[in-house]
């Protein structure tokens, strides 16, 4: 399955991963209109000295969080990891129990994740947008 | 404001109505322009420490961005331009010499956009590249005037001397690592591989990374004989002898002290943080002789296996200063014009020293015929090629390739702020601070100059094969494929050509 | 008389008709043959320019250089002769014999000479016989005005005019003369020429060349061969192609079947697909002589003492047909202009585009004519 590698020698902490994930999983249809909004977007980039690297979910092939998601949100198919939110109930196991800090609450209290840009239809819109080619979306 | 106070050159325009307060002009400006006031809440810029570099408006996720040219102006004047009150108050305030990037940007005239190109009509058919043979191979060096026969009549193939051989008369002129950085060599080399082509070291010698696309790569030797010595010259498939450069005729390079980190200091052998310049002459060239001495000094090195290049700006007089270059034994000569680009040079011999590179080229074609030698040499020219049709003109008066520096940065993201000298491209090719250059990715600096250089051959075969011609070699120094428009006599004479309607 | 711009001055492409005939044998025969095939292709000239050239016609002065010369006026002859005379030994020298006929107009005076290098001047040159003559032939035509060398070889003959090609013939009487190997020309020029010496086939010492095309790297070829000492004064592209045949094959050596290699060089995809040792040979001579490869549409027939050679542009662009019959080789733009004079051949071939045919005499004819 393709996932989401992220290059640190090119990533340059310019953030717009961040802002293309967020419009990507929102019902936006233009950047703008994410202005003065608080965005969540669920790539985050941690910032280092001399290296810079934007986290997303690993897709593990053997998900903790799913282990511990107690009310059967997180679900695996095919290897990609999803989350049902109707069936969240915000009790931040999985936010804990990620070794990555891939999940976190939306502006609900319910948890996202990034998944892969599936439910968007297209490909991976960090990938896509990301200027220096540090996003790379295959199998490996 | 201080007696000394200097408007900004530009003003940066924010659509507020677009600003998503995303940071990101912030994060990827390195002249510090932009920044979030918190209590503001909205993006502020600095516009005086703007250089008009386009990181931010082409990064902006909503185009929210504009620079423009600072509309406030001193009183109009035809003879003092703003920009020569400027300077003055800068010399006035410094003492120094004023510091240019990149080619003269003045206005002088372009004689490649002064000459047209023919197409066949009726009686000679044109030929279609995309179904016929269309063949830009060239090959570069010394060209035999003799054939030689072996004891059974066989004619000899081996040519008495080395030749470079291109699948495109295009090739990466100098630029130094210390100028460049290694993201952008690291481009230039790997895409010379893959085109077919060679990309030149410049003065700053070679990067040990790099040794493996030797084969590639033409290695300078430059008056400051920076990074020189045995391997180097055999790594490389050509060796260069850099005379001169056509932004700054006459004086050598400059790489200031705050470029030259470890890296590039180990390539150069030269201390670190030290400014590097290059003296104006090679010290052990005062003559042509001289000339000739280091030209077969270095064949001696290399075993006679590498053609020689010697690379001079275009300067008056350059027909006999080519003729003696062609007769002191060097296989291949390098004229760059005036409109050349640098990393850093004095802004008064960047915009007023050299000659065009049309009319040098013109020139030096003419009179090595003339002398019978001009296949002692092959002719490259750069100083300014932007683009294919450049290229065909200039095989067309003469040359055999053409040097591209300025296109190639172009290619790979340079926007031509003119601020290589200081140190802080945010493009990732003029600096040498490693959060700047991580933002080159040689990946797609390859792809980029293999797409500009890919394209422009199939330009190239276009209109060779609308002038019906399908081999680049019937079209060197045809100057009966070019016409001039808007010349006068004299330029018209010197460059060779008709005007158009003749 | 010449009040429109001479040929120099102004370019001409050619559009036009050739025909090339040979004996294998060395048997002669009249110029009537190569009358009838061109006038077939009447359609291909526009009246402007028409030409022969003949080989082994003057079997008497085998061992001499025949000048044909025109002259524009008598001051011209007079400047002429008395160079010619300083460096030649002339033995024989008469107007060539003319037909008075409406057809042919404006016609200079026409002179032929047959002589030899003037053993002192030879030997001061030091230079080989026919580089002498060349040179000497090269400079006449450059600066003394009003005369044009437009023949200058041993046992051969050139004949042009401006006019139809079968009424040139006849002009010259050519049904008088007897030769072993024939070609001919007829011109469709774009603009009005004033003077003959513009016509094909153009050529120097025994070398002639009749070509139907237009040549595209016509500028390169002539900056590049003007710098071994030749100079091309009609701004026809034949004359540079007979410029560099002769310097390839006379001064480099190399047979005409190499020659045609680097006029026609094969396109460098077929080069490497070739064994090493032709791949090796082809590389190195389009590199060393590219500024002698001919790009345009061309068919030629060159002409040499003892063959004819026939070559086609890499793109084949111009027609051109071979045919045989018993010992005789006929070379065309069109098979009806070889059939009027051969209704039936042994064989036909269509040589391929790059590819030299090449003819020469047989043994005992080339001790007999050559």
């Amino acid at each position: 399955m393709k996932r989401v590698y992220v290059e640190e020698n090119w990533c340059l902490a310019c953030h717009l991963c961040e802002y293309w994930c967020a419009l990507s999983n929102s019902p936006l249809d233009n950047m703008v209109k994410l202005k003065n909004k608080d965005i969540r977007p669920r790539i985050q980039v941690e910032e280092g000295k001399d290296i810079n690297f934007a986290v997303s979910c690993r897709h593990c092939t053997d998900p903790i969080c799913v282990k511990s998601c107690i009310s059967g949100a997180l679900t695996i198919n095919n290897g990609l990891i999803q989350i049902d939110q109707s069936k969240c109930v915000g009790c931040y196991t999985c936010i804990m129990a990620c070794p990555y800090g891939a999940l976190m609450p939306n502006e609900e209290g319910v948890m996202q994740k990034c998944e892969l840009c599936t439910s968007n239809g297209t490909e991976p819109s960090c990938v896509q947008h990301c200027p220096n080619n540090a996003i790379k979306y295959e199998e490996r | 404001m201080s007696i000394n106070y200097l408007p900004s050159e530009y003003e940066v325009y924010r659509n507020q109505d677009r600003c998503i307060n995303c940071r990101v002009c912030e994060r990827q400006c390195a002249n510090e322009v932009h920044h979030y006031d918190a209590d503001l809440k909205k993006m502020i810029s600095d516009e005086s420490k703007c250089v008009d570099c386009q990181r931010c408006v082409t990064l902006c996720p909503t185009h929210a961005l504009k620079i423009e040219k600072n509309t406030n102006r001193y009183k109009e004047n035809a003879n003092w331009s703003q920009e020569s009150i400027t300077n003055i108050y800068r010399q006035a305030t410094t003492g120094g010499v004023l510091l240019g990037s990149m080619g003269n940007p003045k206005e002088y005239p372009i004689y490649w956009d002064k000459l047209l190109i023919n197409a066949s009509q009726v009686t000679n058919p044109s030929i279609d590249p995309l179904r016929e043979p269309m063949e830009t191979r060239t090959f570069l060096g010394k060209k035999d005037h003799h054939i030689h026969y072996d004891k059974n009549g066989e004619i000899i193939t081996t040519n008495e001397n080395p030749q470079l051989e291109l699948s495109t008369p295009i090739m990466f002129s100098a630029m130094s690592y210390g100028s460049i950085s290694y993201n952008a060599h690291k481009s230039l080399a790997t895409a010379s591989k893959e085109l077919g082509i060679f990309y030149n070291t410049g003065e700053g010698g070679l990067h040990e990374d790099f040794y493996a696309y030797g084969p590639n790569t033409i290695v300078q030797v430059a008056s400051g004989r920076f990074g020189v010595e045995p391997d180097y010259l055999e790594a490389g498939a050509a060796v260069e002898i850099k005379i001169g450069q056509g932004a700054k005729p006459g004086i050598g390079g400059h790489l200031p002290g705050t470029k030259i980190t470890a890296e590039v200091s180990k390539t150069r052998m030269i201390p670190q943080g030290t400014d590097a310049i290059s003296p104006a002459p090679h010290h052990d060239i005062y003559s042509i002789e001289d000339l000739r001495q280091l030209v077969y000094m270095l064949k001696e090195t290399t075993n006679y296996k590498k053609p020689i290049i010697v690379k001079i700006a275009a300067v008056h007089n350059v027909g006999a200063i080519a003729s003696g270059i062609a007769r002191c034994g060097a296989d291949i000569i390098a004229i760059d014009g005036f409109r050349g680009g640098t990393g850093a040079a004095p802004a008064r011999i960047r915009d007023n020293v050299g000659i065009p590179i049309e009319l040098a080229l013109a020139t030096v074609d003419k009179r090595l015929r003339e002398e019978g030698i001009r296949d002692n040499v092959s002719l490259v020219v750069g100083g300014s090629i932007r683009s294919s049709a450049d290229v065909i003109k200039a095989i067309a008066l003469g040359a055999d390739a053409c040097y591209i520096a300025t296109s190639a940065l172009i290619a790979l993201g340079c926007h031509l702020c003119r601020s290589c000298h200081q140190g802080k491209c945010n493009w990732g090719i003029a600096t040498q601070r490693p959060e700047l250059v991580k933002r080159l990715n040689p990946e797609i600096g390859k792809e980029h100059l293999v797409n500009l250089i890919t394209a422009w051959t199939h330009e190239i075969k276009e209109m060779m094969g609308g002038m019906g011609i399908n081999s680049i070699e019937a079209l060197r120094g045809n100057r009966l494929m070019l016409r001039g428009i808007g010349l006068n006599e004299k330029e018209l004479e010197i460059l060779g050509v008709q005007h158009a309607g003749e | 008389m010449y009040d429109s711009p001479l040929e120099g001055e102004v370019r001409i492409p050619a559009g036009c008709a050739i025909t090339g005939i040979f004996s294998k044998t060395g048997r002669r025969f009249s110029g009537e043959q190569a009358i009838k095939s061109i006038s077939l292709m009447r359609d291909r000239s526009n009246g402007l320019g028409g030409g022969f050239a003949a080989y082994g016609i003057y079997p008497e002065y085998k061992d001499y250089y025949a000048f044909h010369l025109f002259y524009t006026d008598k001051t011209a002859k007079k400047a002429c002769e008395d160079y010619l005379e300083t460096y030649f030994d002339i033995i024989n020298l008469s107007k060539i014999p003319t037909r008075k006929m409406p057809e042919i107009t404006n016609a200079p005076l026409i002179w032929r000479y047959f002589l030899s290098p003037l053993k002192t001047k030879l030997a001061e040159s030091q230079l080989d016989e026919a580089e002498y003559v060349s040179r000497q032939v090269i400079k006449i035509n450059s600066n003394l005005p009003g005369c044009c060398i437009f023949s200058s070889g041993k046992n051969m003959g050139v004949f042009k005019a401006v006019g139809f090609p079968e009424d040139v013939g006849r002009f010259y009487r050519l049904e008088d003369y007897k030769g072993y190997s024939w070609t001919v020309h007829g011109r469709y020029p774009t603009n009005t020429p004033g003077w003959w010496g513009g016509a094909h086939p153009f050529s120097l010492l025994d070398c002639s060349v009749v070509h139907n095309g237009e040549i595209s790297s016509y500028d390169a070829n002539r900056r590049f061969i003007e710098m071994f000492g030749y100079k091309c004064t009609l701004q026809t592209d034949t004359e540079v192609i007979a410029y560099m045949i002769d310097y390839l094959h006379r001064k480099q050596s190399l047979p005409y079947k190499k020659v045609a290699r680097i006029l026609a060089a094969p396109f460098w995809s077929t080069i490497d697909r070739m064994d090493k040792k032709e791949r090796d040979e082809l590389t190195y001579l389009r590199n060393n002589f590219s500024s002698m490869l001919v790009t345009g549409p061309f068919s030629i027939i060159v002409g040499f003492n003892g063959g004819l050679m026939a070559l086609n542009d890499r793109l084949k662009l111009r027609s051109l047909i071979v045919g045989q019959k018993d010992d005789m080789v006929y070379m065309s733009s069109e098979e009806a202009a070889i059939r009027v004079i051969a209704p039936q051949l042994d064989s036909i071939t269509y040589p391929k585009g790059g590819e030299p045919y090449i003819v020469t005499l047989n043994r005992e004819a080339q001790q007999q004519c050559l």
